[in-house]
């Protein structure tokens, strides 16, 4: 699992069990693109740098997609995290459990990417597994 | 063709229970039987039918996987239906997945044909049968104001996160009827099921991981990835002051129950959260007994919570 993976785990799970201040909203979408840039990264590719509805997570998960539509099963993680993100920043009411939602969902992009990772040197036995399709593996 | 169907058009369908429903998800075929049945549907299960391709085939071969869920397709056709209700979400996404390839793909075609005449049968042609799911069928043959009325909110008090899963959205493509405006599901976020357990009382929380990854198909080579993608949704429910989570894909299910046991023997993290199918619940709402939906063949025991609840 590439390195950033246990860092964002450990930063996420000391903030929900109260050993430590939770990244900001802000800082946890940063860590939630830092995932997806890890994924990219790993299939050679440069993150791009672009936006989709005014956020660059949305724009990389669409990248990380392309020749990998097994991918979108992290599109609506994705979206949540820019929802309670906003959530949080925008409204005062409740946002201790806004904040605390948006960690968790960070953290199932961070096990669902790492996963991800450890399975395509297996060959991706997941729901569209283009190695085998390729004849590759 | 979906938004031609009328409510009596439903009332009986033609019922392919896929290879899931015969093992470990016995509780959710026992309880879609018998809700239909307290509801006055039928089921009529599909004759021959065979499993739909699952993971196993399309990963090999996705134009066997096609043919394999056209043959469904055509055994219904045969039986006189032009709907088939899949309760599982992989049979439902690889036979809606059937339906659009043979539509776009022509070597799709060309390899239903062939497979079809080796094996002695007509090729299915699409649009001949449309593919709804359980959530689908309840949902338009019986409606929330009617599932109000018979059930009377006896889930009332019950705090329920909906997990939809990942197939039963995905890809957005596959399912021309989703994404048309009220009435019609979402596969940004789903809400049938939220629909419906609300009509019998539930109160739904604000739950969202509804349509992440549980690690079902990593079960076998990564069990321990599994173990962690489901251990951060029943913590999250529970964050969100879920009671319960209601599910409606037997892999999905099995793997939430599966995987919370694994959490409580090699992590020690236990989670209280119960894990119900839909069904289960819309069953005991009707007044149906635990038994009757199959409560005691859950792997994580609710009957002690659902006594508490009024639910005998």
């Amino acid at each position: 699992m590439d390195t950033v993976f246990p860092e964002i785990l450990a930063e996420i799970d000391a903030g929900l069990e109260g050993r430590a201040e939770l990244p900001s909203p802000d800082a946890l979408l940063k860590r939630a693109e830092e995932i997806l840039e890890a994924w990219l990264a790993a299939r050679g590719e440069v993150p791009e740098a672009g936006e989709v509805e005014g956020f660059r997570l949305l724009a990389l998960h669409r990248q990380g997609c392309k020749g990998t539509p097994s991918f979108n099963a992290c599109r609506e993680t994705c979206r949540e995290i820019v929802f309670r993100r906003n959530v949080t920043l925008e409204y005062g009411e409740d946002t201790v459990t806004a904040h605390r939602l948006e960690a968790m969902v960070v953290k199932h992009l961070a096990l669902f990417v790492g996963g991800k990772l450890e399975q395509t040197g297996l060959g991706e036995f997941c729901c569209s597994s283009r190695p085998l399709h390729a004849g590759v593996a | 063709m979906a938004k031609d169907l009328k409510e009596k058009d439903l009332k009986q369908v033609a019922y392919y229970p896929g290879c899931a429903l015969e093992g470990t998800g016995h509780a959710y075929n026992r309880s879609t039987k018998a809700v239909g049945k307290a509801l006055g549907l039928e089921l009529v299960e599909v004759k021959d039918w065979n499993c739909c391709g699952a993971m196993e085939v399309k990963n090999i071969d996705p134009q066997v996987q096609t043919y394999l869920s056209a043959r469904n397709l055509t055994k219904t056709e045969e039986m006189g239906f032009n709907v088939v209700m899949a309760p599982c979400n992989g049979c439902y996404h690889n036979l809606k997945k059937a339906e659009y390839d043979l539509a776009q793909n022509p070597q799709a075609v060309e390899a239903n044909e062939r497979i079809s005449a080796k094996a002695g049968h007509h090729a299915y042609r699409p649009g001949g049968v449309e593919t709804i799911h359980a959530l689908d069928w309840l949902k338009r043959a019986v409606g929330e104001e009617e599932l109000a009325r018979r059930t009377a909110g006896k889930l009332k008090g019950m705090k329920v996160a909906n997990y939809y899963g990942c197939m039963y959205t995905r890809p957005r493509h596959i399912f021309p009827e989703k994404d048309q405006g009220e009435g019609s599901e979402s596969t940004y976020a789903p809400h049938f099921m939220d629909d419906l357990l609300a009509s019998a009382g539930a109160e739904n929380v604000d739950f969202p991981l509804k349509t992440a990854c549980c690690g079902g198909a990593h079960a076998m080579s990564d069990a321990d990835t599994s173990t962690q993608l489901v251990l951060n949704i029943l913590t999250t429910a529970e964050a969100c002051g879920a009671e319960v989570i209601a599910t409606e894909c037997p892999t999905c299910h099995t793997s939430l129950e599966i995987h919370q046991l694994r959490a409580e023997k090699l992590l020690g993290r236990k989670t209280n959260v119960k894990i119900l199918y839909f069904t289960q619940l819309l069953g005991m709402a009707l007044g149906l007994s635990q038994r009757k939906v199959g409560v005691a063949e859950n792997m994580a025991d609710p009957r002690a919570y659902l006594r508490e609840k009024g639910l005998k």
